[in-house]
């Protein structure tokens, strides 16, 4: 038996109007869907990665954590799929894989929050909570790497057609770098994957397909690390490789470097926002930044005495949705009810 | 966790990317990485002590590899995403500091440098 989805992913490129905009769907901008949604407040979120749930979901999906007011232990994607599950009866739109890139304020007042893949989304409110901002592929400090990006080297693949007939090189040993080999050693003309031991911690049987399509000749594996690159204009000729046995050079066209994803802060800091340290300072009655209406929760802000947990971020969600139902409804009058006795509450949260 | 007068005190020094010395006093049961964020110096850490992201990666002085516990292969694995990853590569938040570890060297490494 397969349950329904739990969230509801937006293809991107449309436009669209809701009441706050969450940059961020790690816990604390899943947990805001709640508390705004229980003063009726709708949100559409943003986010680089491809499945809600943040640091949960990329960096301890399954890692136990302990501090979670009543929950004495769950993983990373427990919270995530129990903070979904809570979240459902808003029906929160989620814009995922895409990088909010700009922020800027409508002749009308309202904030028009742009992606790169073109999705536009209108709102009165905005919400960070990016945490420690993008997740983003990490760069290897190779020298003038930069001037490779984009011509010869990429972090992700997007379109495969474009590497036909090439000789490729791919660094790693996850499952990125193993699953990229099995899927476009067909169309290159020559493909090797660069690797610092010989163990892969990769999924078992793309390794084991891995090897024996180097038995057969498909491809090439060297264990080693690159340390230089050779080449200009952008134009790869290949790279020179530290291996046990000394240096070796190993001809190819394109690299794709997979070592996982880090934090970057990223375009948040060009939304015009007052910054301090990467980290965006707000009070401690709203959780406001510098210009009101935008407000910022979880591991991105800072006030005096800020802790980095979640629960600390559930707490900024919740009154930050006061203020935000404030601004939404200017002229509504804000009622505080507790979910328990709440009959209205409990119709918002389809219980009753 | 408090000192005491009598707790041996544990010496951890540590060599930045920059070339900077510094002598940082432990806590016995701190992960050597808590202690360098502690102090303030420039370690990107960022998944917190999980042994999930490698921005943590040091060097360990030569003396000192054979008196830590080997790495897991959890660690191993989480190597794979640091930068320049030698034999005495470690993640600092997999040392547990205590005090048969006086004195224990570490160099911050590629991968660690915060943003």
């Amino acid at each position: 038996m397969t349950n329904p989805p739990l969230y509801e992913a937006m293809p991107p490129g449309s436009h669209f109007e809701t009441d706050v905009i969450i940059a961020g769907a790690g816990p604390v901008g899943l947990f805001a869907v709640f508390e705004l949604g229980l003063l009726d407040l709708k949100s559409h979120l943003v986010d680089i990665l491809d499945r809600p749930g943040g640091q949960c979901a990329e960096l301890y999906p399954e890692k136990p954590i302990y501090d979670i007011p009543g929950i004495p232990v769950l993983t990373g994607n427990d919270l995530t799929h129990n903070l979904l599950q809570q979240i459902a009866p808003f029906n929160a739109q989620f814009h995922l894989s895409q990088m909010a890139i700009d922020l800027k304020r409508r002749d009308n007042g309202k904030w028009r929050l742009t992606t790169d893949m073109g999705t536009t989304i209108d709102a009165p409110v905005v919400v960070i909570a990016a945490g420690g901002g993008s997740f983003q592929p990490k760069k290897p400090p190779i020298p003038d790497i930069d001037a490779f990006e984009g011509t010869s080297v990429f972090y992700s693949v997007r379109n495969m057609e474009g590497f036909r007939g090439k000789n490729i090189l791919i660094a790693g040993g996850g499952d990125s770098a193993l699953d990229w080999s099995l899927n476009l050693h067909p169309l290159a003309k020559s493909l090797g994957l660069v690797h610092r031991r010989p163990d892969f911690r990769a999924a078992p049987d793309s390794v084991s397909k891995m090897r024996t399509l180097v038995g057969a000749g498909g491809m090439t594996l060297h264990t080693g690390q690159i340390k230089k690159l050779h080449g200009k204009e952008g134009v790869l000729k290949g790279v020179t490789m530290k291996t046990a046995n000394g240096d070796i050079d190993v001809t190819c066209d394109i690299l794709l470097p997979f070592f996982g994803l880090t934090m970057k802060l990223g375009p948040v800091a060009d939304f015009g926002i007052a910054m301090e340290n990467n980290l965006i300072p707000v009070d401690t009655e709203k959780f406001e930044t510098s210009v009101p209406t935008i407000f910022a929760i979880g591991d991105i802000n800072h006030y005096p005495g800020k802790l980095k947990l979640i629960l600390s971020g559930f707490h900024e969600a919740a009154l930050m949705a006061q203020q935000a139902f404030r601004y939404v409804h200017p002229d509504a009058k804000l009622r505080f009810q507790y979910t328990t006795s709440s009959t209205s509450l409990q119709q918002k949260l389809g219980v009753k | 966790m408090n000192t005491t007068p009598e707790d041996p005190e544990i010496i951890l020094n540590v060599t930045t990317i920059d070339g900077e010395e510094h002598a940082l006093t432990a806590l016995p049961g701190w992960r050597a990485m808590e202690v360098i964020r502690d102090y303030g110096l420039p370690i990107k850490a960022e998944c917190g002590g999980a042994c999930a992201c490698a921005t943590c990666h040091v060097y360990v002085s030569p003396a000192w590899a054979d008196k830590l516990v080997p790495p897991t292969s959890e660690e191993e694995d989480m190597l794979d995403e640091a930068f320049d990853v030698k034999e005495n590569s470690r993640l600092s938040c997999q040392i547990l500091m205590k005090p048969a570890l006086n004195g224990l060297h570490l160099c911050l490494a590629p991968g660690s440098e915060p943003d």
